[in-house]
């Protein structure tokens, strides 16, 4: 019986603002994960689509609007959607469905279409949404990463040079990536010529959204082995655990905590790597590279704490120092991260896949991290949603 | 109270989340009745505790003055819903923590008061400010006023 599955193929579609229908992203996405894992399309026995929530029925059910769109062959389909972790939540119904015997070979699949400005709720007065009352008083997205970055300057001293460095660093690192929307060398100057949006977060700490598409085909042990890819990429652990009550800090589209009368309060980021290294059997330490949620600057330091590469307060001493630099002691987001890239929600989570597992395979050119053998992915979104997927060689 | 002077009547931007108590408003929440959980926006029919099954509440007024856990600023008019004055006047938000309730309520500051008056650790009290004007009525959400 088959422990772990196996990452056979990869594939993207560029990220930008490329205005066509989501499908066509994802098929190139596909096309190109079925030709690097050398398996036909009637291979696959599953498909696992993470659905996307901006593009009408077709995205609500992407699992049978990609396989219609690559040749309806049979095959069984899934359709997740867990906001920014739908891409994790798909790779994990193909890992349970292979894990268990009823498939052999999955795609797991995520491509978005994406409008200009910010995210927008539905229409009408719905002050019992959450997400829509928000809106209605003034609180969008940016506030969130604003409220975190400001904690973080108030309480431990960073300050908007440490945010713009993150900025700078993973605008490095995606420069060579062909695949990544921005690739420009951007100064901690051009940072902080940028508008401010919510203090302090200025237009280039804060990611974009964009068009974009990701696949992975994944398959037992035993199919790996009969397609001679015993030595693929293997998936250690996911991680897709909701918060525990009550939750510590105010999440979006909340507009208040869980009140932490009747129980010790705790952070949902920190649990979503607590489990994946449980899962995995291994700890931060074992760790070459991680690629993290970086919706903004300030938070890929607090994704620095929440993964134990460094203690709490210490995330910015870390890019200060380049340790999170490709070369240094644990490179974060040399695919450039949602900096460079910026976010295609259902696609975004198996990007981060598909960027450890070239990784890992040393097939990064530019980006390589040097001899890297485990990768660490964490995400977040609404409404408790989040993901962390461990790969190793 | 409304920030500019209307004969229009003064009404909740959302009806029932807060008392309209111009001096000393308070948010109105709910408090569970075996757990001692409280909930804003108010939650009257199950605890979201996982070791709490009660479906007991009582309507409460939390506390209306607590500390900054942090804050930011709306550079750019938010979208629909959001209904801007023309033109858009940037304004604060603040997320201040309820000692007594042990929970983090975000909303928007005083108008005129920015980033540069907060700080975190710092006092704010609720107050009731308009949110936008219609053809009939001033509507009036809570707002943060810090206060030290």
């Amino acid at each position: 019986m088959t422990k772990e599955v196996a990452v056979i193929g990869i594939g993207m579609h560029p990220w930008g603002k490329w205005g066509k229908n989501f499908v066509e992203y994802g098929v190139k996405a596909a096309r190109d994960a079925l030709a690097d894992a050398g398996v036909s399309w009637k291979d696959i026995d599953f498909i696992s689509g993470a659905a996307t929530m901006r593009c009408g029925y077709p995205g609500y059910v992407a699992g049978a609007t990609f396989a219609q769109a690559l040749g309806w062959q049979g095959a069984e389909i899934n359709t997740s959607y867990a906001a920014c972790a739908s891409g994790s939540q798909a790779l994990a119904a193909a890992r349970s469905k292979i894990l268990s015997g009823e498939a052999q070979c999955a795609l797991v699949i995520g491509a978005d279409t994406t409008p200009k400005g910010f995210l927008a709720p539905a229409k009408g007065y719905r002050p019992d949404d959450p997400d829509w009352l928000r809106f209605y008083i003034g609180i969008t997205n940016p506030t969130y990463f604003a409220l975190y970055a400001r904690r973080r300057m108030d309480v431990f001293g960073d300050t908007m040079e440490d945010f713009a460095a993150v900025k700078v660093k993973n605008a490095k690192h995606g420069f060579t990536n062909p695949y990544a929307r921005y690739r420009k060398k951007f100064t901690a100057e051009d940072v902080a010529n940028s508008a401010m949006v919510a203090n302090p977060l200025r237009l280039m700490d804060i990611c974009a959204t964009s068009d974009g598409a990701a696949a992975v085909i994944v398959c037992s042990e035993e199919f790996a082995k009969k397609i001679g890819k015993s030595d693929a990429v293997r998936v250690s652990a996911i991680s897709t655990v909701t918060p525990t009550f009550p939750n510590a800090v105010v999440e979006m589209p909340d507009i208040a905590t869980d009140s932490a009368v009747a129980a010790e309060a705790v952070s949902f980021r920190a649990q979503l790597p607590k489990k994946a290294y449980e899962e995995a059997g291994i700890g931060p330490e074992d760790v070459s590279l991680a690629e993290v949620y970086d919706l903004s600057t300030a938070l890929e330091l607090d994704w620095y704490e929440d993964l134990q590469l460094c203690a709490r307060g210490e995330g910015a001493r870390l890019v200060r120092e380049g340790a999170t630099t490709l070369g240094g002691r644990i490179p974060v987001n040399v695919s450039g991260g949602l900096a460079c890239f910026g976010e295609a929600v259902p696609a975004q989570a198996l990007a981060q896949i598909c960027e450890l597992t070239w990784q890992l395979r040393g097939q990064a050119g530019d980006r390589q991290v040097a001899n890297a053998k485990v990768g660490i992915t964490a995400n977040q979104g609404l409404f408790g949603h989040g993901s962390c997927v461990i790969l190793k060689k | 109270m409304p920030n500019t002077p209307s004969n229009k009547p003064i009404v909740a931007a959302v009806e029932g989340w807060y008392t309209m108590d111009q001096d000393k408003p308070h948010l109105i929440g709910t408090c569970c009745k075996q757990c001692g959980t409280y909930y804003f926006p108010k939650q009257d029919r199950f605890c979201r505790n996982p070791d709490c099954n009660s479906t007991e509440f009582e309507e409460v007024t939390l506390s209306r003055t607590g500390t900054i856990w942090s804050y930011t600023d709306a550079q750019y008019k938010p979208p629909e819903p959001f209904i801007a004055a023309d033109p858009y006047e940037p304004y604060a938000i603040a997320a201040v923590q309820l000692e007594k309730e042990k929970m983090i309520i975000l909303g928007q500051v005083v108008e005129g008061t920015g980033v540069d008056k907060l700080k975190v650790g710092n006092k704010a009290e609720l107050v009731l400010e308009t949110l936008y004007e219609d053809d009939d009525n001033v509507k009036v959400i809570w707002k943060w006023k810090p206060t030290a």
